[in-house]
C-alpha cells in the first residue's frame, strides 16, 4: 500500500475480555455438557489462534432446552408487560455497561474490525434491546388488535456475520411479545451469545427464558424440526432457508426467513461522487462483505463509469486491511476457511467467465483467513459474480445507460433484500425506489440500520421483517 | 426514664434542606424572596417552598424555550435513554419520595412507596414511547397522485403543566413525562399545597442527563403563577390537569389569545399499578407534520424520472 504515511499500530486492549477455555450449553439458567459430551473449537479468524473450546448440542440437548423454554413460557408470557420491559431494560444496560469487552470479544471470534464492533455491532444490539423493550408493556398499540398473544417456544438460528446484532435482532422482539427461546448460534462465532448468557443471569431472567444451544447445522435442524416449537426464526443462506421451509411445511410453526441478496447500488450521473464513492465502499466492504443486505453489484451510468472507478480505485487503496483488533483497521479477517474458500472458488469463476479483476496493492497476514477488496468490472448480468451472492469483500460492476434499464437490472435477481440509490434527485429516487423489488432502499447512504426501520427481504431474501413495528408480528399469534 | 431522656438528648439533630426551584436547569430561590409555609396532612410544618411570582413564571418560558431546540432535536432514542435513567435515579432515591409523599398526602409508608413504584415505572413507559409513538400516529399517506407523501408528529413548543393538586408525585410524574417524552419543554407548577416531591424530582432530573430547561419546577399559587403564563405568547399549549373549573375556564380563555392547545382539567391519580396510561397525554402536545415529494411519474420512455 503506496501511502504518503504510515499509521502506527493502535491495537485495543484484548485485557478488557476474559475468555474461558470452555463453555458448556446454556439451558435453564445452567451451563451444562452436552448430552453426548461432544465439544468444537472456536478459532480467531485473524490468528487461527483456538480461543474457547465449546459443547456441541445434539438432539437430546434441543429437546432438554425446548422443554425448559416451555416450562418457563407459562410464567414468562403470564408477566405484566411492564415487567418483561424492566428485564430488557437492565439487559439493554448491561449490554450498554459491557459493550467495550463485547466488542473485543466480537472482533476475536468473528474477525470483524473492532472499529465495526465497537461503533457498529454494540451500539444497536444495545439499541435494539432498549427499542423492543419499550414495546412489551405497549402491544396494544402496536397495531395487532387487543392484547395480542405470543406464539410460545421460539427455536432461533443465527449467522456468523453478526453474531450479536443477530441475536439481538431474534431475542428482543421475541421476549418483548411473552415467548422464551432456544438459540442457536453459528459455529464458528459461539462466543458473544454465551457472554449473553451471563448477562441474562446478572438481569435476573428467569431461568429458562433464553437457552442458547452452541452448535452445526444439525444443532439448527433439529432445533427447526422440534415439535414443540411454535416459531423458528433464521437468519443465514437462502439453501438453509429453502430446507427450513420445507421442514416446517404442515406444521403450525410462523416462520420468518431472513436469508442471501445481491443488492444493487445504483449511481445515477448526477450522483455527488465522493459521497457515492463512499456509499458503495461501505456498501461492500463493511465487514468484509459478509453482509446478507451488502450492495454487491455497483450499477454505475456509462457516462460517469470511468470517473467513478477511477475514484473508488483511488479509495480502495486507502483501505488498510489487517489486525482487526488495530482501531484504524478497515478490512478484517474473512470468518472462516470454509467462508474464504467459497470466496476464492467463486472470484476465480469470475475471471473464467471473462470479466476483468482489480484489487489494491495488498499485503495479507501469513495466519488467519484473508481476501483483499476486489473489483470485477466488464461484469455482465449473465456472469456468476453478478448473480450469486459471494459474501465476501468482492464488488461486481456493471453499466446502465437510462433508469429504466437502471430498474431492470437492479431487479434481474432471484434475491431482492436491499438496494442504493444515488442521484441529487428527490423525484429520481423516489421513482425508482417505487420500482426496485427489495425489502430495504437505501438512497445516498448505504447500510444504515436501526431498531425502529423494519429490515426484511422480498423474493427469495426472505420473508418477514425484524425490527420496527412490523417486526413484533413475527412473534406474535396474529 | 433518665436514660431515656438521655439517648433523646444524644439523638444526632437533622439537617433541614432548602426547597428550591428548578430552573434552567438551576436551582433559584424566587426572585420575589418569598417563602410560603408547607404542612403534612396533619398541619405540622414541613419546610417553606418558594412562592414563584410572575417573573420566576417568565424566567422559566424562556428557558423551556431555549432548551427546546435541543431537547425536540434530540434523537428519539437518546430520549428515551434520558426518560430511563430517570426512572433509575429516582430508583435510587425512593426512600426520600416515599417519605415526602407520605408525608404530603398523609399516606402509610407503604401506600406512599405503591405511588412511588408506579411513578418509577411510569417514566419507564414514556421511555419507551419516545421512538414509538411516531410509528403509531405517523405514516405515509397512499395519496392519488405520483407522491410520496409522510405524516410524522412533532412536539408542539414549551408547555405549561398545572400538576395534580392531590397525587403529588405519582400524579405530578404522570403528566410532565409524556410532554416531554416526546420533545417538548415543560414549565410545571407544582401542587400547591404539597410542592416538595415535585422540587425534589428537579433534583432527580438534574442528575439524569436531561439538559437544564427541559423541565421547570414552580412551587407557589398556582392560580397566581398559572395566569401569566396561561397568557404568554411564546407558550404553545398548557394542561390544565390541576386547576379547578372557575381557574380552567379562566386560563383557557387567556390561551385563547394564542390559540395554545387546552388539555382540560382530567383525573391523572390513577394509582393503579397495572394500569396502562394510555397515549392520550403523548398526543395532546404533538402537531402532525405532513411532507409531500414527487415521485416523478414513469412515462413510457422513463425520461420522466
Amino acid at each position: 500500500m503506496a501511502s504518503a504515511f504510515e499509521y502506527a499500530p493502535a491495537p485495543e486492549s484484548r485485557a478488557v475480555v476474559d475468555i474461558a477455555p470452555s463453555y458448556g450449553l446454556f439451558i435453564d439458567g445452567e451451563f451444562t455438557e452436552a448430552a453426548d459430551g461432544r465439544v468444537f473449537k472456536t478459532v480467531s479468524p485473524s490468528t487461527e489462534e483456538v480461543l474457547s473450546e465449546v459443547a456441541q448440542a445434539g438432539t437430546e440437548d434441543v429437546d432438554r432446552a425446548v422443554r425448559a423454554a416451555r416450562k418457563a413460557f407459562e410464567k414468562w408470557s403470564a408477566l405484566p408487560g411492564s415487567e418483561r420491559a424492566k428485564y430488557l431494560f437492565r439487559i439493554a444496560r448491561i449490554i450498554q455497561e459491557r459493550s467495550r469487552e463485547l466488542a473485543v470479544l466480537e472482533t476475536l471470534d468473528n474477525g470483524k474490525p473492532i472499529k465495526e464492533t465497537r461503533d457498529a455491532d454494540l451500539p444497536l444490539v444495545a439499541a435494539h434491546f432498549f427499542y423492543y423493550a419499550g414495546w412489551a408493556d405497549k402491544l396494544d398499540h402496536a397495531g395487532f388488535g387487543a392484547n395480542p398473544r405470543p406464539l410460545g417456544v421460539a427455536g432461533q438460528v443465527i449467522p456468523w456475520n453478526f453474531p450479536l446484532l443477530m441475536l439481538a435482532w431474534k431475542i428482543a422482539p421475541a421476549l418483548a411479545t411473552g415467548n422464551t427461546v432456544v438459540l442457536k448460534p453459528a459455529e464458528t462465532t459461539p462466543l458473544s451469545a454465551l457472554f449473553f448468557a451471563d448477562i441474562c443471569r446478572q438481569a435476573g431472567l428467569p431461568k429458562g427464558v433464553v437457552n442458547i444451544l452452541p452448535g452445526y447445522g444439525d444443532t439448527g435442524a433439529a432445533l427447526v424440526e422440534h415439535p414443540d416449537v411454535n416459531k423458528v426464526a433464521f437468519t443465514g443462506s437462502t439453501a438453509v432457508g429453502k430446507a427450513i421451509a420445507r421442514q416446517v411445511a404442515g406444521t403450525k410453526k410462523k416462520v420468518t426467513l431472513e436469508l442471501g441478496g445481491k443488492g444493487a447500488n445504483i449511481v445515477f450521473d448526477d450522483a455527488p461522487i465522493d459521497q457515492a464513492v463512499e456509499g458503495i465502499v461501505t456498501g461492500i466492504f463493511f465487514n468484509q462483505g459478509q453482509v446478507c443486505c451488502a450492495g454487491s453489484r455497483l450499477l454505475v451510468q456509462e457516462s460517469i463509469q470511468d470517473e467513478l472507478l477511477d475514484s473508488l480505485k483511488r479509495r480502495l487503496s486507502t483501505l488498510r486491511l489487517g489486525d482487526p483488533l488495530d482501531k484504524n483497521t478497515d478490512i478484517g479477517a474473512i470468518n472462516s476457511a470454509e467462508q474464504l474458500s467459497r470466496i476464492t472458488s467463486l472470484v476465480e469463476r469470475g475471471e473464467a467467465e471473462g470479466a476483468e479483476r482489480w484489487s489494491p496493492a495488498c499485503e495479507l497476514p501469513s495466519a488467519g483467513y484473508w481476501f483483499a477488496p476486489t473489483l470485477f468490472t466488464n461484469v455482465t448480468q449473465a456472469h456468476t459474480i453478478a448473480r450469486d451472492e459471494i459474501f465476501g469483500p468482492v464488488l461486481s460492476v456493471l453499466t446502465f445507460r437510462t433508469p429504466d434499464e437502471a430498474v431492470a437490472k437492479a431487479n434481474n435477481s432471484q434475491y431482492g433484500l436491499s438496494a442504493g440509490i444515488w442521484t441529487e434527485k428527490g423525484s429520481r429516487i423516489l421513482a425508482v425506489a417505487n420500482k426496485l423489488r427489495a425489502g430495504v432502499v437505501w438512497s445516498n447512504t448505504f447500510n444504515k440500520f436501526d431498531p425502529t426501520s423494519p429490515f426484511g427481504g422480498y423474493k427469495e431474501s426472505g420473508f418477514g421483517r425484524e425490527g420496527g413495528r412490523h417486526g413484533l408480528e413475527a412473534y406474535l399469534d396474529v | 426514664m433518665s436514660e431515656k431522656t438521655e439517648k433523646t438528648e444524644q439523638r444526632r439533630l437533622s439537617v433541614f434542606k432548602t426547597y428550591k426551584l428548578y430552573v434552567g436547569g438551576k436551582f433559584p430561590r424566587s426572585e420575589s424572596g418569598r417563602v410560603y409555609e408547607v404542612t403534612d396532612s396533619k398541619g405540622e410544618w414541613l419546610a417553606n417552598a418558594p412562592l414563584s411570582s410572575r417573573k420566576d413564571a417568565r424566567d422559566a418560558v424562556v428557558a423551556a424555550r431555549k432548551a427546546f431546540g435541543g431537547w425536540s432535536g434530540a434523537t428519539a432514542y437518546n430520549r428515551g435513554q434520558i426518560l430511563y435513567r430517570v426512572a433509575e435515579m429516582l430508583e435510587g432515591r425512593k426512600d426520600q419520595f416515599v417519605r415526602e409523599v407520605a408525608d404530603a398526602e398523609g399516606l402509610s409508608k407503604s401506600k406512599a412507596a405503591v405511588q412511588v413504584d408506579a411513578a418509577i415505572d411510569r417514566w419507564v413507559w414514556y421511555a419507551g414511547w419516545t421512538d414509538k409513538i411516531a410509528q403509531v400516529v405517523g405514516g405515509g399517506n397512499p395519496v392519488a397522485g405520483p407522491f410520496f407523501n409522510l405524516s410524522t408528529p412533532e412536539p408542539t413548543g414549551v408547555v405549561v403543566v398545572l400538576a395534580p393538586q392531590k397525587s403529588s408525585f405519582l400524579g405530578l410524574v404522570s403528566v410532565v413525562a409524556p410532554v416531554i417524552a416526546t420533545g417538548n419543554t415543560v414549565i410545571v407548577i407544582a401542587s400547591e399545597k404539597s410542592p416538595l416531591p415535585a422540587l425534589s424530582l428537579g433534583e432527580v432530573l438534574a442528575t439524569s442527563d436531561l439538559p437544564g430547561g427541559v423541565v421547570n419546577v414552580l412551587s407557589g399559587k398556582t392560580a397566581e403563577i398559572a395566569t401569566p403564563l396561561a397568557a404568554h405568547q411564546d407558550v404553545n399549549a398548557i394542561d390544565l390537569a390541576g386547576a379547578d373549573d372557575v381557574l380552567a375556564k379562566e386560563l383557557e380563555i387567556a390561551a385563547a389569545d394564542n390559540l395554545k392547545r387546552v388539555v382540560r382539567p382530567q383525573a391523572v391519580d390513577n394509582a393503579d399499578y397495572f394500569a396502562n396510561p394510555g397515549i392520550e397525554r403523548l398526543t395532546a402536545f404533538l402537531e402532525t407534520k405532513t411532507v409531500w415529494h414527487p415521485t416523478g411519474a414513469l412515462g413510457a420512455s422513463g425520461s420522466s424520472y
